[in-house]
């Protein structure tokens, strides 16, 4: 059972989408139980992994016990074993905080939603553990079209356009992935991500290598939505639903910048990728573009989760800065801030679908009086705000400072600039919000659940409020844990070469 | 000029693929009309299995079948008498997500038509914005 997990961790959520779908034709009743257990599975598998990955060092896997090259392996360092652990349990915490939600919108296609639902977390889990080049496109392939079709489930006036816009940048970024990989294995005639890396070095003035290069990072690039190619973003994560941006904003850019350090670091030498490409000082200006943009745009924007959206463009400049300075504390801020941008991101997503969910306005000025009629909520929605701001002690303040550190050890003052201007920012964008919830009195909107006039309080089912209340805890925990997953996970994930 | 010529003419599935892939990014940037790029992004990722099949294939070679394999291991086997399979069976798996990608695609088209009654994108756009 032990030696399977890395198997494990993909299979049991594949089989049991199959299950949930099999099980909707019985009753629909019976797809969240299902879903919940297997996912729960998943987390399970995925904990039981890195603390096998923490007492023995890095584990392989060989698919049908076929080895590399000739088999598909899966390999987890310390590195993905954090991510596949963050994955599985922001896909839980989502599932059980968001049922009411889902309940509401999908009442009568339980079935089909849950199915591509745990499909998706299939797919993420999959990108996460594989070794293979190619295996990680499939699986890149599997999240994607999932993604889409669940985005497309949204506001049939919006959504399926902005699911359609979606498809059309998410198909350009994977099919250049593909191509990268294919001018890799042209030249190396391989496609395990070991092997490919043990026979690069010596291949290392090829323009085909270059080529095969840049294209990989445009793919990923236009994947996870870095300015300025992140223009499909904000309209297919705000017009999804509800129950669907909560579990897709945090996981899908994250994995997506995860992909990358991945491609970056082992594919490719740290040697060749930050010295004979020459690209880093372009990727670090960029990603201050990212972060200028992804902040002015959120000012613009009084719609709550459109606002949301923007940040992520600004914490995807975040991470994607933060890698390409090049040196320890650079990547390992980037590293950290994957785990903790997943957790803020969700922490008020889940917020944001708490709000919705009895409010049923999306606007900030719909907020008015919240601090009173759903305290619990707020003051979690408050906590994840200031993470994303990056006030101590939660998690937030920690990768910024890892970020900053590293800006200024690779003399990147403008990437420093810009995380200070952004935090600025952030700190107007939630400050706004806290001041409309507290201090304007609460006002019958769309009262579509006939709420009683007034300040009466009236928070979100507990089912709502347990996970969404567990999560902001959770920012202040990894806060306070952050020193330790550096020193024990991500410290051992960065190449020994990088300073 | 004859130099370009030899290597058009040795190398033509390669310029095709070219062909292909700028027609398809060209489709789904200058049409309007959302079918026409679905059908634009679905050039794209053909464009991208002809790649792959010509780096499998071999000028001269057989099929990866080895003749006479069974019980008769004493001949050797020549790489490169056989095309290489991989790139191939690769592209089964391109080319399945392709058509799921596809039918995603043209499903969401299907809604965007049932809430819009068109599919030209400047249309789609005015009426967002009168709504």
């Amino acid at each position: 059972m032990n030696a399977n997990l890395p198997e494990l961790i993909v299979i049991i959520p594949l089989i049991g989408a199959f299950l949930i779908t099999l099980a909707a034709t019985v009753h629909g009743k019976l797809c969240f139980p299902l879903a919940a257990a297997i996912l729960t599975g998943a987390l399970v598998s995925a904990v039981g992994l890195l603390g096998r990955v923490l007492a023995e060092g890095v584990v392989e896997y060989h698919l049908a016990g076929w080895r590399p090259p000739w088999g598909i392996g899966y390999r987890v360092d310390p590195l993905n074993g954090l991510v596949l652990v963050v994955v599985a349990a922001v896909a839980l915490i989502n599932l059980l905080g968001t049922r009411p939600l889902v309940e509401k919108d999908f009442g009568d296609r339980l079935g089909p939603f849950y199915t591509l639902y745990v499909l998706f977390v299939t797919g993420l889990m999959g990108i996460v553990v594989t070794g293979d080049a190619f295996n990680l496109y499939v699986l890149l392939e599997i999240a994607a079209i999932t993604g889409y079709a669940l985005i497309g489930m949204g506001n049939p006036q919006r959504a399926p356009l902005a699911g359609l816009n979606y498809i059309f940048m998410g198909t350009i970024g994977a099919s250049l992935y593909l191509l990268g990989v294919g001018y890799i294995y042209l030249v190396t005639g391989t496609l395990n991500m070991m092997d490919i890396a043990a026979r690069l070095p010596a291949l290392a003035g090829s323009r085909l290598v270059m080529t095969a290069f840049i294209f990989c990072i445009a793919g990923l690039c236009l994947k996870m939505g870095f300015f300025p190619l992140h223009a499909w973003l904000p309209n297919a994560y705000s017009h999804a639903p509800a129950a669907v941006s909560s579990l897709i904003a945090p996981l899908m850019t994250k994995v997506m910048v995860y992909v990358m350090i991945r491609i970056m670091l082992t594919v490719f030498d740290p040697g060749f990728t930050f010295g004979t490409m020459g690209v880093s000082r372009g990727m670090v200006w960029l990603a201050v573009a990212a972060i200028l943009g992804g902040s002015i745009l959120a000012l613009g924007t009084r719609h709550l989760k459109r606002m949301l959206t923007y940040i992520i463009v600004a914490e995807v400049g975040y991470m994607v800065g933060g890698f390409w300075l090049g040196n320890r504390a650079g990547i390992s801020g980037a590293a950290l801030h994957i785990v903790n941008d997943a957790a803020m991101t969700l922490c008020v997503f889940l917020a944001a679908g708490t709000f919705f969910y009895k409010i049923g306005g999306e606007s900030i000025d719909d907020l008015q009086g919240l601090f009173r009629k759903m305290p619990v909520s707020m003051a979690a929605f408050a906590v994840g705000g200031l993470s994303i701001i990056g006030v101590p002690p939660t998690c937030g303040f920690f990768s910024k400072w890892y970020l900053i550190s590293g800006g200024l050890a690779a003399g990147q003052y403008a990437f420093v600039g810009a995380l200070l201007f952004s935090s600025l920012v952030n700190l107007a964008l939630f400050f706004r919000i806290f001041e409309i919830a507290f201090f304007e009195p609460f006002q019958e909107h769309h009262g579509a659940h006939g709420a009683p006039a007034g300040t009466a309080r009236q928070e979100a089912p507990l089912q709502m409020l347990v996970p969404l209340v567990l999560t902001a805890l959770g920012l202040v925990a990894l806060g306070l844990y952050s020193g330790d997953m550096v020193s024990r996970l991500i410290e051992h994930a960065i190449p020994a070469g990088i300073v | 000029m004859e130099d370009l010529a030899a290597n058009f003419l040795t190398k033509y599935n390669y310029w095709a693929f070219i062909a292909l892939v700028m027609i398809g990014f060209y489709a789904m940037i200058v049409k309007r009309n959302l079918v026409k790029k679905i059908v634009g992004m679905n050039i794209l990722q053909t464009a991208v299995i002809l790649f792959y099949v010509s780096i499998g294939a071999k000028r001269d070679a057989d099929l990866p079948i080895i003749a006479h394999g069974h019980g008769s291991a004493s001949h050797a086997v020549h790489a490169a008498d056989y095309i290489n399979p991989l790139p191939h069976v690769l592209m089964l798996t391109a080319i399945v997500v392709s058509v799921a990608t596809l039918g995603v695609a043209i499903a969401l088209a299907i809604k965007i038509y049932r809430q819009y009654g068109t599919l030209e994108e400047d249309e789609i756009g005015e009426r967002i914005r009168n709504a």
